[in-house]
Parts: structure tokens; sequence; C-alpha cells
């Protein structure tokens, strides 16, 4: 049987709650330490598997702890209890091995707006392992396919939200990553940008890579996702192939599904 | 490789910053040049930048006349006459517009009791030698000093301006006080040679007899080079230079902290990378900075000062002293800046806890007061200072003629410092899990 991209295992986890501040920081630690804040359990015995090559959606209203579950399948956050692995690598923080096995694509936009599109490739391949030559050569394809040619070499400060969605994306699969983790990579972005990033990353899973995607934007999701998960309230309350969820459910999309589901619109 | 891309990219991130780069380089510049250009007359020996004493002399007679030529001689004072008719308004007016802060008033008896007081003393040495003399002596005149109303306007007074420095002021009445002294005990000799040998004191004898035979000799302490004497630049120079380094916490601490909160470091914790790269790429990045800095500012002294009539700076004799202790004065700045942008959340607070704790540092180091004039407390808590070990290194490099060995005392409490400032942001790091 072929390794799962992910296999989570009997997951526990407790963020930190701080006044003003309804999660734990994503930069920071899961543990609870100061007086002024209370741990609060957000996952109890989650188990969750996701086989190599899927579109893999991760959807549920806010706080359900989609974007915490993706920081622990990443390493930015540390679980207390069970398991997670990618591609049967143990997730730590910090783990060299798993760290080059995935990309993150996060919501906020992770670069350096002072640089250029070009100069930001070439410091995040640097940082993925990638030779001078190797980055290169990605960067080459990499703003063609993302068509950023013609801004490579304007900071990337002075672009529109569209352009630095492209360039957000592009530095996650710079290193041609197994699996690539999604966290509402098109958000803010205009129709035809959103199509473009869509087609681009449905040629990047023809090719072999794994994703794992968040978003609000359902209609989005039902074209990309081949596979769905709903949680709400840390726990998983469905998951299977979309179609048959949907005919299970007799739904004829994701938010009469998640409607369905849960009782509670779908917050945009 | 990692490395190499780290370095590219921190400072390409650092020449666009503008506003960081005006910080560590033109505020410095600026700061050296006005700074040094305003300290360069309290630096200038007394002989080039004398203090202007204003003379107001109502006594006509000899004595006054005496009295003034030996103020003069002292070197300390420009002497500048008042109207002799002049009131105490007048004086007070001439005072307060020529930016004046002393006025010596000689009242019109002044000759006439001196002269008094002195045939008195004299008489009294006369009869105790046996000889014919006037036993009942007068008392001497001495300068009444006081504030501006409360001045006796029959005594020699010396009028100051209540915002004279203390020992300004205390210089300048020992030295009057001094000259009162001579000029009496000049008239005393001239009564006794005159009553013993019946013909006025020659002058050049008078001087013989009141000069000093025992002279006193100043041999500047020195580490083993020549000395070089200190001047507004000698000073400024190298106590700027360490301040400049140390303020580059304006833009590292913020550059640490930026990083921190925006995404990119969201991404830098998923990479198979250590952030230690990232830190050691700021350090040797902002290394290069602080060296620049001082190659910048050390040039301006040695090759601009001459041209606007500032001192030049003369560049102690251990090159490659000056090359270490420069290098390790910039990495404790550069460390400084890291463990503030490790520590602070946000980047006002790294921006406002590094400039202030900057500032109180450097005044802890005697950067902007001397050190050896701080309050026995203040002289503990100053070894704290990593920039009062850095001005101490450079000061025995740069005044005192020393070499790298001679200075080790200063060096390796600094080097000390920056140790603990490194184990302090690895400790940190792995605190907040950053590392």
């Amino acid at each position: 049987m072929d390794q799962p991209a992910v296999s989570i295992t009997d997951l526990g986890f407790s963020y930190t709650a701080r006044t003003g501040s309804p999660k734990s920081s994503s930069h920071g630690s899961s543990s609870a330490k100061s007086s002024s804040s209370t741990p609060e359990r957000l996952f109890e015995g989650l188990d969750l598997e996701i086989a190599e090559g899927l579109r893999f959606g991760l959807f549920g209203p806010n706080g359900a702890g989609k974007t915490s579950l993706m920081h622990l399948m990443t390493g930015i956050l540390t679980y207390e209890q069970g398991s997670i692995e990618l591609f049967g690598h143990r997730v730590k923080t910090k783990n060299k091995i798993v760290n080059s096995l995935f990309g993150l694509v996060p919501q906020d936009f992770s670069f350096y707006e002072e640089l250029t599109p070009v100069e930001n490739l070439e410091f995040f391949g640097a940082w993925a392992g990638l030779t001078p030559r190797e980055t290169r050569q990605r960067t080459e394809e990499l703003l063609e396919v993302m068509n950023l040619q013609a801004v490579r070499n304007k900071a990337v400060g002075q672009f529109s939200g569209g352009m630095k969605r492209k360039v957000n994306l592009a530095i996650g699969v710079i290193h041609q990553p197994r699996i690539l983790f999604l966290d509402e990579p098109t958000v803010g972005v205009d129709v035809h940008t959103r199509h473009e990033l869509i087609r681009y990353l449905i040629e990047l899973n023809k090719k072999g890579t794994t994703l794992v995607y968040t978003s609000h934007q359902l209609d989005e999701a039902e074209e990309l996702c081949q596979r769905i998960a709903l949680i709400d309230k840390g726990k998983i309350i469905a998951c299977d192939d979309l179609g048959p969820l949907l005919a299970e459910h007799r739904q004829k999309g994701l938010e009469g599904l998640f409607l369905h589901l849960t009782g509670n619109a779908f917050e945009r | 490789m990692k490395l190499l891309a780290t370095i590219k990219k921190d400072l390409r991130i650092l020449m666009r910053d503008r506003i960081g780069l005006i910080l560590m380089f033109g505020m410095p510049v600026l700061l050296v040049l006005i700074v040094t250009s305003i300290q360069n007359n309290v630096f200038q020996p007394f002989s080039k930048n004398k203090v202007l004493l204003f003379i107001n002399n109502k006594d006509n007679g000899r004595l006054s006349q005496d009295l003034i030529r030996a103020v003069d001689k002292v070197g300390l004072f420009r002497l500048e006459s008042l109207d002799s008719n002049g009131s105490r308004e007048d004086i007070l007016l001439e005072m307060r517009k020529r930016n004046g802060m002393l006025t010596l008033v000689i009242p019109a008896d002044f000759s006439t009791k001196v002269a008094a007081a002195a045939k008195g003393k004299a008489d009294k040495a006369l009869h105790s030698f046996g000889l014919e003399g006037d036993t009942t002596a007068r008392p001497a005149t001495g300068v009444g000093s006081g504030g501006l109303s409360t001045a006796d306007a029959d005594s020699l007074t010396l009028l100051f301006n209540p915002g004279i420095e203390p020992s300004l002021k205390l210089s300048a009445s020992g030295a009057i006080n001094g000259t009162i002294q001579m000029v009496e005990s000049r008239q005393i000799i001239r009564n006794i040679y005159l009553s013993v040998n019946e013909k006025p004191l020659p002058d050049s004898l008078a001087s013989e007899m009141l000069s000093s035979s025992a002279g006193l000799k100043e041999i500047p302490v020195s580490l083993g080079g020549p000395v070089i004497p200190l001047n507004a630049t000698q000073h400024n120079v190298p106590a700027w230079t360490i301040f400049a380094m140390f303020f580059v916490v304006m833009s590292l601490g913020g550059s640490v902290v930026r990083e921190k909160l925006n995404g990119s470091f969201i991404r830098l914790k998923t990479l198979p990378t250590n952030y230690i790269i990232a830190l050691l790429s700021k350090q040797i990045t902002y290394l290069g900075v602080t060296f620049l800095q001082a190659f910048v500012l050390f040039g301006m002294g040695v090759w601009l000062f001459p041209f606007i009539g500032l001192p030049a700076l003369r560049f102690p004799h251990d090159g490659l002293g000056l090359v270490l202790v420069t290098l390790l004065c910039g990495w404790c700045a550069v460390s400084y800046a890291i463990l503030v942008g490790v520590v602070a959340r946000t980047q006002e607070q790294a921006n406002g806890f590094g400039a202030v704790s900057v500032v109180i540092l450097s005044i802890l180091g005697g950067l902007m007061i001397p050190s050896f004039i701080m309050p026995a407390g203040f002289q503990t808590i100053m070894q704290f200072s990593p920039l009062h070990w850095a001005l101490q290194s450079y000061y025995g490099l740069f005044l005192e003629g020393g070499k790298l060995k001679d200075i080790l005392i200063n060096v390796l409490p600094l080097l000390v410092i920056t140790v603990v400032i490194q184990l302090a942001i690895v400790v940190t790091l792995k605190r907040k899990k950053l590392i």
C-alpha cells in the first residue's frame, strides 16, 4: 500500500487564549505560559489521512481550527498528543527532512516587500536547499508560468494584491515540494487571477504534487478539491470525496452541505 | 551558500532602507561635526580661549595698575576695561549685553588700603627684626566675591553671572586672590627694602624675590607610545563613532522585529534551514556597517576636519589594535541590537527602547559626561555599560599611545559583555522556540 501524504493519528492540541486574541499566535508556540492566558483544548483524538496525489480541502467556520491544523501539519505549531506524519516522516518543529517535503503558501504575504520577485525567489530558493543554478532555473520557470516577467525587477511592495498572491505561491513551490499546503491562497484577488492560480494548482497536482487547501471561496473549492474534510469545533464532522458526500447529504454544492452539517451559514 | 544568499538579501534590504541609512551614517556625521565644532573651544588651551573679565577700576593709584597687570599675566583672562565712573547697573547691563561672566570692581581706595596694609605688615616685620617700624598693622585686602546684588561696594569685588560654571568661577577667584597676594607681598618687600636700604627696590629684584624656584613638572601618563594631547577631535570622533555603532539598533533591532512579525518568518520556520543562519547573516552584514561607520567618521576626522578649522584626528600607532577594537565594538553593538530585536514584541518597542537605552548607556559610559566626575554609585553602574569599555579602549589607543596588549584591561570586559549578550540572544530564541 502507498504511503499516505499526511497521516494524523489521535491528535491532541491546546491553544493559548489571550485577551484580545481568540487563537494562539501562529508565530508562537502552542503551550500556555503566562498567567494572563488559559490553555483551551482545540483538537482531541483527531484522525485524518490524506492520500498522495490528492487535491484535498479543509473547510469549516472561522475558529474551527483549519489554520491551526495546517500549522500543526507543517511544524509551525507543536502538538502535545498523537502523531502527524508526512510521507511516513514524523512532523516536528524544524525537521530538515520533513521541511524539504512540503511547501507552504500562508494566508499572509510571506516575502520581503523591499525585494523583487527574483530576489525573493533567490533567497527562499537557497533556504529551501536549492543550488544557485537550480534557483535561477526555477525562478525563470515560475516567472513565466505566473506571468510575472514584466515586473521581475520591481519591488514586490509595489505590486497589486493579485500579483503578490502569485509571488506568494511561487515561493511556496520553488523547491517543487511533494505536498503543498495552501491557506486561502486566492483571498483578495480578482476573478481572472483566481482562475489563473487555480489552473496552475491543478497543473501542479497533475504533475504529482499533493494539495492541502483551505478557503472560504466554496465555488473555487468545488472546482479544485477532489476530497474534503469539514471541521467544526476541532472535530472532523465529514470527510469524503466531494461527489459522494454531496450525494449522501442530498446537497448540490458545498455551501448547502456546510449549512446542512454545521447548522451555520458559511462565513466569508 | 544559504548564508551568502541571506547576506545578499540583508544587504539589499539595508540598501533600500533610506531612513535607516540616514540614521546610521548621516546622523553620526552631523553629530560628530556639530559636537566637535562646539566643544573645540572647551578643549582649547586657555592661551587660545581666554575668559572675558571686565575691569571696573575706580582707583587711580599705582597698585591697582599693578593688580591689573598681574591678573593679565595669569593668562586665564581676556581683560576689558569698563567706564570707571559707571554705576553698578551700567556694569550689569554691559555684562548682559556682552555675555560677560565676570567683572572685577576695584574700589577707589584700593591702592591706599593695600599700601597701608603692606606698610603695617612691613613695620611689624621690621619691629620683629629689632628695627624701627609701626606695629599697628592693618588687615590685608582680599577679593570679596558675591552675587550681583550682594557685593560690598567698598571692597575689591568679583561680580559673577550665576550661570557661570562653578569650576571656572573657582579658578578665576583663585587666580585673582593669588595676584592680590602678590601685589601686597611686593608692596611689603618694597617697604622693608626702603626702610633698610633707604632707596627703592629695583623691579627686577622684586620679581626675582617673588618668583618661585620650585617649578612644577607636568608629565602626561603614557602606555608606551607617544601621547596625543586631548582635543575635541581626539575625544569626539572615537566617542561618537561608538555611539553611531550602537545606534544601528534603530535599523537592525527593527529589522529583526519586522522579520519576526511579518509573514516571511512563518515561511522561514518551515524551510529546512536554521534561523540561526538569518541571525548570523545580520551580524555579518551589520558588522560591515559598523566598520564602514568607523571608516567614514575616522576619515572625516583625518581629512575633513583640518579644512574646516578643527584639529585633525591623529591615528594611534597600533593600526591592527585599532581595527580589532573597532571590530569588537561593532560586534558588541550588533549583538545588542539583535538582542533588542529578539526580545521586543513590536517595532515600536524595539525603536523606542533601543534609542533610549543607547543614549542612557552612552551617558553612563562617559561619552557625553566625563566618567571621572560621576558620583561613586554611577562609577559602579558604568562598569556594565559596554560603551564605557569601548571608549576606554579607544582612549588607550587614541590618547595614551597604547597598543592592544596595553588596553586588554578594557578590551576583555567588552568581550565578556558581548559574549553574555550573544548567550542572551540564544537563550531568548530558544525560550521563544525560534531556533
